[in-house]
């Protein structure tokens, strides 16, 4: 590993104190911890959605959860190794084919569904 | 002034802070930087330190320098550097600079090789718009234009910006932050991108236009 690589592990390993990074891919619904600051209090807030896309760049890696929130699709880019995200659960096991769900994008309702998958889902 | 650092670029990466915040940082690295040479106002009629980056083989350092080398009774060095610096500033030589010469927060200036691009267009060297995609124009889209007027002045003007050679030259970017300091890996962080091409060697020193901070080591913080 060349210095910077090193660093980086560092860092994930020291976040990995903290919280892990549970095994979840595209079509999983999450939910994820985020603190928020508001003025001078700091606050947990949860985003409650279906992961549509994960990009895997060591430090750099983040994931898309998408959620429709008063009728309007909401989607949230989370870097995975943020200390601001605390946690992230999985709440259910998604069986899609692919691994962007930009498709999800064009569509409402019936045909937005994601069938549940037989993946065992790790107790969290 | 102080003496300013050669270290050697090795890239960028994004240190999370406990705070939630993030900064991109580009990673450099002090390879046992020392003083080679101590020019003083009595022996040299200026003041600046000589440093050294780096171990070379012994095969590839010409006779001359091998001397050079000896008198300061140093290993020889990749990279040699010279910084000019205030009278009471001059170091001893064999002295192994630590990075801690530099304080987190501190503003610094560094300065680099930039990435060479070559033969480049107008366009690309100075911003230039071009031609129009279409309306008549043919062949030229990314020409510069006009060079001049008409028959008078009847020339075109010097320092007229043309196509050339772009990159490849020192740039010193102003007043960047140190984001942190590993002593013992001799890595400086540094927040932002700095000139300069992954392992081309870049030259830290304290930002001419912003205090130095007041517990920064002076004449320079040495290892050991």
């Amino acid at each position: 590993m060349n210095v910077i690589q090193t660093i980086d592990a560092e860092q994930i390993a020291k976040l990995g104190e903290t919280r892990g990074v549970p095994n979840f891919q595209p079509g999983d619904n999450l939910r994820v911890s985020v603190r928020v600051k508001e003025g001078e209090r700091t606050r947990i807030q949860a985003f409650e959605g279906v992961c549509i896309a994960r990009s895997n760049r060591g430090i750099n890696s983040n994931f898309t959860v998408r959620k429709i929130s008063y009728g309007e699709g909401v989607e949230r880019v989370f870097p995975l190794y943020s200390p601001n995200v605390t946690e992230i659960a999985v709440t259910r096991r998604g069986d899609v084919r692919r691994a962007k769900l930009y498709y999800l994008r064009g569509r409402r309702g019936k045909s937005a569904r994601i069938a549940e998958a037989a993946r065992e889902t790790p107790a969290a | 002034m102080r003496t300013g650092i050669i270290a050697k670029k090795l890239g960028m990466t994004r240190l999370f802070r406990d705070d939630g915040t993030h900064v991109p940082v580009t990673v450099l690295h002090m390879d046992d930087v020392r003083v080679v040479m101590a020019k003083t106002v009595e022996s040299d009629g200026y003041a600046a330190v000589q440093l050294g980056f780096g171990h070379a083989k012994t095969k590839n350092v010409s006779k001359p320098m091998k001397g050079h080398y000896a008198s300061a009774k140093v290993e020889p060095a990749m990279k040699l550097v010279e910084f000019r610096v205030a009278d009471d500033a001059v170091l001893e030589t064999g002295a192994v600079l630590s990075p801690t010469h530099f304080a987190a927060g501190q503003k610094v200036d560094v300065a680099g090789i930039s990435k060479g691009k070559g033969f480049a267009g107008g366009m690309k060297r100075w911003n230039f718009a071009g031609l129009e995609a279409s309306h008549g124009v043919s062949i030229s889209h990314r020409s510069l234009g006009s060079t001049g007027n008409r028959q008078d002045p009847g020339k075109t003007f010097k320092n007229k910006k043309m196509a050339g050679h772009l990159g490849d030259k020192r740039i010193t970017t102003m007043n960047l932050e140190i984001a942190a300091v590993d002593e013992a890996r001799g890595l400086i962080m540094i927040k932002g991108g700095i000139p300069g091409a992954k392992n081309g060697y870049v030259f830290v020193r304290d930002a001419v236009k912003k205090a130095r901070p007041a517990d920064a080591a002076y004449p320079a913080a040495l290892k050991g």
